[in-house]
């Protein structure tokens, strides 16, 4: 009876202690059961009725089976009424209900604030009432607990009762001659216990170690050693950041203005659930606030970044976007520079290619898609003259020294001398241009009697010719070809009227070709490089690297030193050739591909020109100090030109002495800028 | 010449492995792969060239640093790692062959590990543990309002709200809470820890089931880590407090062996109020704090003798208060704070075991109560909404009640977390201003100086830049721009409402 009313007890784990001392407890009985099971195997009688041990609990166990049970459903599992509201059922068959003392949780709690005696109330399931245990009982469960004999006066030491003494009685208790496996060591247990002492002896089974005694306590002073020198920690470790604190929209109470309107509602919902930002919402009080079912989901998704996100030290730069603006100079410190649009030249049909002026700047000279080379009043935008060619004119320059004009047209090169300006240098220009019929290899020399007047001479090429340049002595005329692989470039010398190849084979497409103002050097610009070349020792002087993916023009500064490069991918790179064959500057000034680039032969200016319809000026200063770099400050944007069709401008040159510009475009307007 | 370089022997390709290999390379399954980085810290990282590297694929792939792994490989928890695995598998057998005395005999000897070593390795100081706390008291704080009967052991959900506890009871004995704020997705906590302010968050009082779309191995990892730290941290942080750690009340008013029987649960819960004083350990009498004489004089020391003693009155914010909690307030997040600034708190008994006063003790001065209307009132206190209790300790003063009385339309409740450049609605404009009195003459000085570009010079000087320095300026202008997009809406917002607000005055003035 006992046992079971314990076992109920100790069933109930609500009432009674924590998990690991029901455990123990159970331990306890099913050792001693075997510790009887053992005795009982050892001795065939059995003493149990003979002996009267007081308080031998095992003794009880039988007798509690017998007792009757006083309850409606009889000796059966109690859960299977869990479900149902009544349990049994009485004499007439009708239901008996449970009794209403056995109460909820709500129950359960308000009767441990209020019954003293609640923590030593335990509940027979299985009759279904309330007892509340009695000193001696809670005794027992504390001798129990404490692996004690549940027994308060059960001494284990009594004195021993030899039974089974080498006295023989005159009346033997037990008379059955003794088997025969009394007297022979049993194989079976031998077995077993060798199959033991090997698993002890290999270390298969150790001895249970108490892990109550053993444990270390769980936390200590970790940190009183200071840090280990012999731990590696793993190299450049860098902390994960923290989480972003949390601004007003995430208030439970936030100003009104954060709360969303029905519009920002709508695309919320609409809005991908990765995308969706948190929604400020307004609680009157405190009471009305729910849980916030996502936070573990934020929480996972920083456990997620914290081992998954490769970290990176990232500068962050905490400074005015306007500190980063270079220190320059201001642009009208820098003055003089063209800033205003003043006169349009407008006679052109279709794009105009190439402008040049002359030696003095009064005069301007234009060529372009409608075939006619015209000679303007540079002031007024007066035409002077115009001049027919039988094909789209793609370069017009004029000699500064011998005021010779020469236009490209198709394959063919013509000189005019428009018999402007200075008589006595117009006339030395007839006498150069006065030649006879002369074949080279590479082309013909053709005197022009029965063309326009001033129309003087041509050279025809076997290919289309893309660009002209005069050397500044104006004796020598560079010409570039288009689809000649071995012969791109074409040196002509007009007081000779001799014609040289000075490359047998070029290397990439040539885009244009320049003369150095006062050295035998002489620059070709292929796609990515510019390569210098020494005409009189006939070798490449230096190769620049352009780093742009397909350059387009190039300039030469008017002391030969300095050359800047225009390219069709926006960009405009500055070459200091004493400094480096890399660019000493890159800009990328314009939107669009740049068309043209010229330097001002006095002042401290270059332009540039693209197809954004806008020409750049830029103050440029070179220095004569070798130690100083050159400074470069975009000084205008002048805009004059209207967009045409996909080109803007094409064509700029700088007026020889005036800080003026003139800019031609593919709308078939040259501009003036003053 | 040098030495012709192999190929692979130098460089990325030596410096980073995937994390294939690097399974490979320390023989494990990928979870438990995944569990030892989480718990050593290894992260992956970003190789430069990644496509070079990936051999021109260009399929995700992770990348490590091969030292990381290597640092790895040192680990004696993969020793563990291999155990558990025998472990399991010994079990199993065992159990396929139904040798239950094998079974618990194997059982017996399961492999246990400690994260001692790796919580001393991660952090070599007291501080650097400080430091990174944030994350692990958020993590602590969630799982400890985990519901039991989910898929979350009890044991691990108990052992959360134990560390919490302790934790919020060190706050409390340190008076260490610096800022609050009430969010919707719980109550932000911000604490000045040994120098640091370390920032978590407490869910609201309500138990969620867990989502169901959640890999919790990996967050229970997490968590493993962080009880360890945070177990570690708080029984440093007691002992700093000459406090005994496990914390004990200090009127041990349960004998030990009532206690047994009353279960822990009532101990506990007493524990979890926060309303009870903490045993210390005995120690002798010798304050090293700074004695005030000595600050005299020096200027420096002055304007830091000025400082703490803001600090002690912020500390001692609620000093003379005495407040009384309606049941309907969300318990332990306003005890911890009013403990932790110097007040006095109570509650009915019915609600809750520890409540110090009953609601009819006259000397209370301030009851806060959630609810629209009260029965019975007493004159001799001010009633209030829990938003004061946390505007008071974020403006660090105590406010006038007149706007807190219940029923009353609350003034909104503004974060105190005010990030830089975002917009700051006119009640904080107030607030903000007080406090920068003193900045905003240093900045005053700085202005004069710069001079505004025009537009158009500032165009021209934009084109003379390098490229790359021109990217970094358009980024930072267009950021600059969306962020002031975002301020100009509220703002704009606001100011609808204050004259739509305004309009309705006047209506109902006529």
């Amino acid at each position: 009876m006992l046992k079971r009313k314990v076992e109920d007890i100790l069933g109930d784990d609500t009432t009674v202690g924590a998990p690991d001392g029901e455990d123990e407890v159970v331990e306890e009985f099913s050792l001693s059961e075997e510790e009887e099971m053992s005795e009982e195997e050892e001795d065939d009688v059995d003493f149990g009725d003979v002996v009267d041990r007081p308080g031998d609990y095992e003794d009880d166990e039988c007798s509690s089976d017998e007792e009757e049970i006083r309850n409606r459903i009889g000796n059966i599992p109690m859960e299977w009424y869990d479900d149902y509201d009544h349990i049994g059922y009485d004499i007439h068959g009708g239901r008996v209900g449970k009794s209403s003392k056995q109460g909820d949780q709500l129950d359960k709690l308000l009767d441990r604030m209020d019954n003293p005696d609640f923590w030593r109330t335990v509940r027979n399931k299985v009759e279904g009432e309330e007892i509340v245990l009695k000193d001696d009982d809670v005794s027992l469960i504390d001798r129990l607990k404490s692996n004690k004999f549940p027994d308060l006066g059960y001494n284990p030491y009594e004195p021993w009762v030899d039974l089974f003494s080498q006295d023989k009685l005159d009346t033997p208790i037990v008379d059955t001659p003794e088997p025969k496996r009394r007297f022979i060591p049993s194989r079976h247990e031998h077995k077993k216990v060798m199959k033991l002492i090997r698993a002890i002896r290999n270390g298969w089974i150790k001895p249970r170690t108490d892990e109550s005694e053993n444990r270390k306590p769980s936390y200590y002073d970790l940190w009183s050693t200071g840090p280990d020198p012999n731990t590696k920690t793993h190299s450049n470790h860098i902390p994960a950041p923290k989480l972003p604190l949390p601004g007003n929209e995430e208030s439970y109470n936030p100003p009104e203005e954060y709360l969303p309107t029905e519009e920002e509602k709508m695309a919320w919902e609409n809005a991908d659930e990765e995308d969706r930002k948190l929604l400020s919402k307004k609680y009157s009080c405190l009471r009305h606030v729910p849980a916030y079912p996502q936070l573990i989901n934020e929480k996972f998704d920083r456990c997620l970044d914290l081992y998954l996100c490769p970290r990176k030290m990232k500068m962050k730069l905490n400074m005015n976007p306007e500190d980063l603006l270079p220190k320059l100079p201001k642009p009208k410190d820098l003055k003089p520079f063209p800033s205003a649009k003043a006169v349009k030249f407008s006679d052109h049909e279709g794009h105009v290619y190439s402008i040049d002026s002359n030696k003095s700047g009064e005069f301007l000279v234009s060529g372009g898609e409608d075939k006619i080379v015209r000679i303007w009043e540079a002031s007024t935008g007066r035409v002077l003259s115009r001049y027919t060619l039988p094909d789209t004119i793609t370069s017009v320059k004029w000699d500064k020294a011998q005021n010779i004009i020469a236009a490209a047209a198709g394959n063919t090169v013509y000189f005019i001398n428009s018999g402007l300006g200075d008589k006595l240098v117009s006339d030395a220009a007839e006498r150069t241009l006065s030649k006879d019929l002369k074949e080279h290899e590479t082309c013909t020399w053709y005197p022009v009697t029965d063309g326009e007047e001033g129309l003087k001479m041509k050279i025809t090429h076997h290919h289309g010719v893309t660009g002209i340049t005069w050397h500044a002595s104006g004796k020598y005329l560079a010409v570039t070809m288009r689809d000649s692989p071995n012969c791109a470039v074409l040196i002509h010398n007009l007081q000779k009227a001799s014609s040289q190849k000075p490359f047998n084979k070029s290397k990439g497409q040539i885009q244009q070709v320049a003369f150095h103002p006062n050295k035998p050097f002489f620059f070709v610009l292929t796609q990515r490089y510019v390569r210098v070349y020494n005409l009189v020792k006939q070798a490449m002087v230096r190769k620049l690297v352009c780093g742009v993916k397909w350059a387009s023009c190039m300039a030469v500064h008017p002391k030969g030193d300095n050359l800047i490069v225009g390219s069709y991918d926006k960009t405009l790179v500055w070459f200091d050739m004493d400094l480096s064959t890399k660019p000493y500057k890159s800009l990328q000034q314009h939107k669009k591909a740049v068309r043209d680039v010229c330097f001002h032969s006095r002042l401290p200016l270059y332009s540039s020109v693209s197809d954004d319809c806008s020409a750049i000026v830029t103050h440029g200063m070179v220095y004569d100090d070798l130690v100083k770099n050159p400074l470069i400050v975009p000084v205008k944007v002048l805009r004059a030109h209207k967009p045409c069709t996909k080109y803007g401008v094409l064509c700029n040159v700088f007026h020889p002495s005036l800080p003026w510009l003139f800019t031609g475009g593919s709308d078939g307007d040259i501009w003036l800028y003053v | 010449m040098g030495k012709i370089q192999k190929k692979g022997e130098r460089g990325a390709a030596n410096n980073y492995i995937t994390r294939t290999q690097a399974v490979k390379k320390l023989q494990l399954t990928l979870p438990d792969f995944r569990k030892i980085c989480i718990l050593k810290g290894i992260y992956p990282h970003e190789p430069r060239k990644k496509r070079k590297l990936a051999k021109g694929s260009s399929a995700p792939k992770t990348f490590y640093y091969a030292k990381d792994i290597q640092y790895l490989a040192h680990e004696p928890m993969l020793e563990k790692f291999a155990e558990t695995k025998i472990f399991v598998r010994k079990i199993k057998k065992a159990l396929g062959r139904e040798e239950l005395d094998t079974v618990q005999r194997v059982r017996d000897q399961k492999p246990r590990y400690t994260l001692d070593h790796i919580v001393k390795e991660r952090y070599p100081t007291f501080p650097d543990a400080v430091k990174d706390l944030d994350d692990a008291l958020s993590l602590v704080f969630l799982f400890s309002t985990m519901p039991r009967q989910g898929r979350i052991q009890t044991g691990i959900i108990n052992k959360c709200r134990v560390l919490a506890v302790e934790f919020m009871h060190y706050v409390v004995a340190a008076r260490c809470i610096k800022k609050v704020f009430v969010s919707i997705k719980g109550f932000y906590i911000q604490a000045e820890i040994e120098g640091n302010d370390i920032t978590w968050i407490m869910p609201h009082q309500f138990t969620t089931p867990p989502p169901t779309n959640i890999d919790f191995k990996v967050m229970l990892s997490f968590l493993e880590l962080y009880t360890t730290l945070l177990g570690f941290v708080n029984f440093k942080l007691f002992s700093n407090l000459n406090l005994i750690y496990p914390p004990k009340a200090l009127e041990e008013v349960f004998t030990e062996k009532s206690r047994v029987y009353f279960g822990d649960d009532i101990y506990r819960e007493r524990l979890e109020s926060l309303n009870i004083k903490l045993a210390e350990v005995p120690k002798d009498d010798d304050d090293d704090e700074i004695d005030e004489e000595l600050l005299m004089g020096d200027e420096t020391l002055e304007t830091l003798a000025a400082t703490r003693k803001e600090e002690g009155e912020f500390k001692a914010l609620f000093k003379d208060c005495k407040f009384f909690l309606g049941r309907e307030i969300p318990r332990e997040i306003i005890v911890l704070i009013i403990r932790s600034l110097g007040g006095q708190v109570s509650w009915d008994s019915d609600s809750g075991v520890a409540s110090t006063y009953d609601e009819s003790d006259e000397s209370i001065t301030h009851h806060i109560v959630d609810r629209p209307s009260q029965s019975h009132q007493f004159l001799s206190r001010c009633y209030i909404q829990p938003q004061w209790v946390f505007d008071c300790v974020n403006q660090r003063k105590l406010l006038t009640v007149d706007e807190y009385v219940p029923g009353a339309i609350l003034p909104p409740h503004l974060s105190p977390f005010v990030h830089e450049g975002a917009y700051v609605p006119p009640e904080q404009v107030e607030l903000l201003s007080r406090d920068r009195k003193d900045d905003e003459d240093d900045e005053k000085k700085g202005e004069s100086d710069k001079k505004e570009l025009s537009a158009e010079d500032k165009k021209l000087a934009l084109m003379a830049m390098p490229k790359k320095r021109k990217a970094l300026y358009n980024k930072m202008v267009h950021s600059n721009k969306q962020k002031a997009k975002v301020v100009n809406k509220l703002k704009r917002k606001r100011e609808e409402i204050d004259t739509s607000k305004g309009a309705k005055k006047q209506t109902t003035a006529k």
